[in-house]
């Protein structure tokens, strides 16, 4: 029986007709009681589910997934990691996950396949230079890697790029963090659930929760398609659907949840080595490990649940893709879809106690949360475990908006929503 | 595309309207305000999956209006002009 994935397990597993390979992750009934209900068995939740049993010792613990793992916005992203924000306390979040990130595969056992081939956010104009060594100054005071590119540099990296006299979109430079990547988003799930499951948690798909149990002014518990579960501490991590499960608990939050559209193209030979965002075209380009080209844009301007996204949107992404790069005008599209996204004013995240004593907020990552994977998991389960908030998650509290203590990463780090 | 229904210049392309937020979330007033409840006037939201009462403004003509709509179907259930409530 093979538990551990390793090179002489592969070769022991292929004398042996592969026949002792058992499943990642286990798949229990429900039991009617835990220590801890994690909601949301995404790559958050997951992560939640593992730190709590790996740093806290509490492996008493159910994701509680209502369609199958990694099945939202974990698998719908456009897999990039990287850590290039402005303010301080966005710098110790994303820099935490950055840093598991790289080191994951060999904590899970699980290959999440991180490439990190880089990522230049381009400059289009003498102005967004300045504010670009502004960035890379506040990365490096920050102590995260960064590089301010002049033109030559971008060419080198990215020589398919549209440096034509007549670009819309000339290069003046850009900001380059050479550790950002891409990883292998459903591998980040999977190796979660697997590492999760085999520490003792019971990871239960096709499990909806219809109510929250509320005694006492408390969240006791969950009352769910497979029936009631308890628990002392419950924390959700539904990105988009925070809301929906906020007003099952009796509160509101600052958020609202739009759709969020990616599309690949056909699988082509290697000609994008690295990750390449226009903020003057709105996309931003990678090429995966299979070949396709991996497009993202912004958000979809229309409130909505629905997991397609409009044309329009669709349509100036695509736009801004051949001003980028003309040479991908003949490229088909395989696929695109939309992930449902919880946007926050300040497009910052929210990890904290809700309302509702007993029920803790992993929510808020907008457009931005598979970077954030690691650091969400970890700062929920320090949250579940402990009660309290340990110094990163601090900042990211629900009660910066009464206090008006925003982090405000849309005019921080360019984001444009 | 898909077209939503300016009350004032009728069936037009989505992209010519821009989300303006809940309907009925309507200024507190006061110079005595509780900071929860200017708060959540700024900031919390309902953002219902399902039938939402919205305010959106068609920018061509610069009219406000509430429309109804379903966030998970898109079909557009009503849309009229501002009622003496928003109107203020």
């Amino acid at each position: 029986m093979t538990r551990r994935y390793s090179a002489l397990s592969l070769f022991k597993e292929g004398l042996a007709g592969q026949t002792g390979w058992q499943p990642a992750w286990r798949s229990p009934e429900p039991k009617p009681s835990y220590d801890a209900i994690v909601i949301g068995g995404g790559g958050h939740g997951l992560a939640t589910a593992y730190y709590l049993a790996k740093n806290h010792g509490i492996a008493r613990v159910a994701v509680l997934e209502k369609g199958w793992i990694g099945g939202g916005n974990t698998g719908r992203n456009t897999t990039v990691v990287r850590s290039n924000y402005y303010y301080p306390e966005s710098v110790e979040l994303y820099g935490l996950a950055h840093r598991l990130y790289e080191g994951l595969s060999t904590d899970l056992n699980y290959n999440i396949m991180l490439s990190q081939r880089g990522m230049v956010n381009l400059c289009h104009s003498t102005a967004e230079m300045e504010i670009g060594a502004r960035t890379v100054n506040a990365m490096q005071i920050n102590g995260i890697d960064a590089e301010l590119f002049s033109p030559d540099d971008v060419r080198r990296v990215a020589p398919i790029y549209n440096f034509s006299a007549n670009a819309r979109f000339p290069v003046f430079g850009g900001i380059w963090q050479g550790r950002a990547g891409t990883a292998r988003h459903d591998a980040v799930a999977w190796g979660y659930a697997r590492a999760a499951s085999r520490l003792g948690v019971d990871i239960i798909q096709n499990c909806e929760i219809t109510d929250f149990i509320i005694e006492g002014g408390r969240c006791r518990g969950v009352q769910t398609s497979r029936g009631a579960i308890r628990a002392e501490r419950i924390g959700m991590a539904v990105a988009g659907h925070s809301s929906v499960l906020a007003a099952k608990a009796g509160f509101r939050l600052p958020i609202n949840s739009y759709a969020l559209q990616a599309c690949v193209s056909e699988p082509v030979k290697p000609i994008l080595d690295t990750v390449v965002l226009s903020p003057g075209c709105g996309v931003y380009v990678s090429q995966s490990d299979k070949g396709e080209i991996v497009i993202g844009g912004g958000l979809d301007r229309i409130p909505s649940y629905a997991q397609r996204g409009n044309l329009p949107t669709l349509e100036a992404v695509i736009a801004g893709l051949l001003e980028m790069f003309p040479i991908f005008g003949q490229l088909k599209l395989m696929r695109q879809w939309a992930g449902i996204v919880d946007v926050v004013p300040d497009s910052s995240p929210i990890i904290g106690e809700s309302p509702l004593p007993g029920l803790f907020l992993n929510c808020g990552w907008g457009t931005g949360g598979f970077k954030a994977i690691p650091a969400g998991g970890t700062l929920l389960a320090h949250l579940l475990a402990t009660g309290k908030h340990n110094d990163i998650s601090r900042p990211f509290d629900l009660d910066r908006f009464a206090s008006g203590r925003l982090i405000d990463e849309a005019a921080g780090s360019g984001i444009a929503h | 595309m898909q077209l939503f229904p300016c009350p004032f210049c009728g069936p037009r392309d989505e992209t010519e309207f821009h989300y303006g937020g809940d309907a009925g979330n309507i200024r507190p007033d006061g110079a005595e305000m509780p900071i929860d409840r200017w708060a959540g006037y700024l900031y919390l939201r309902t953002n219902p999956k399902g039938t939402a009462r919205e305010i959106w403004v068609h920018m061509t003509c610069g009219e406000f209006f509430v429309m109804e709509r379903d966030t998970v179907s898109h079909k557009v259930l009503s849309s009229a002009a501002l009622d003496g409530e928003h109107a203020a």
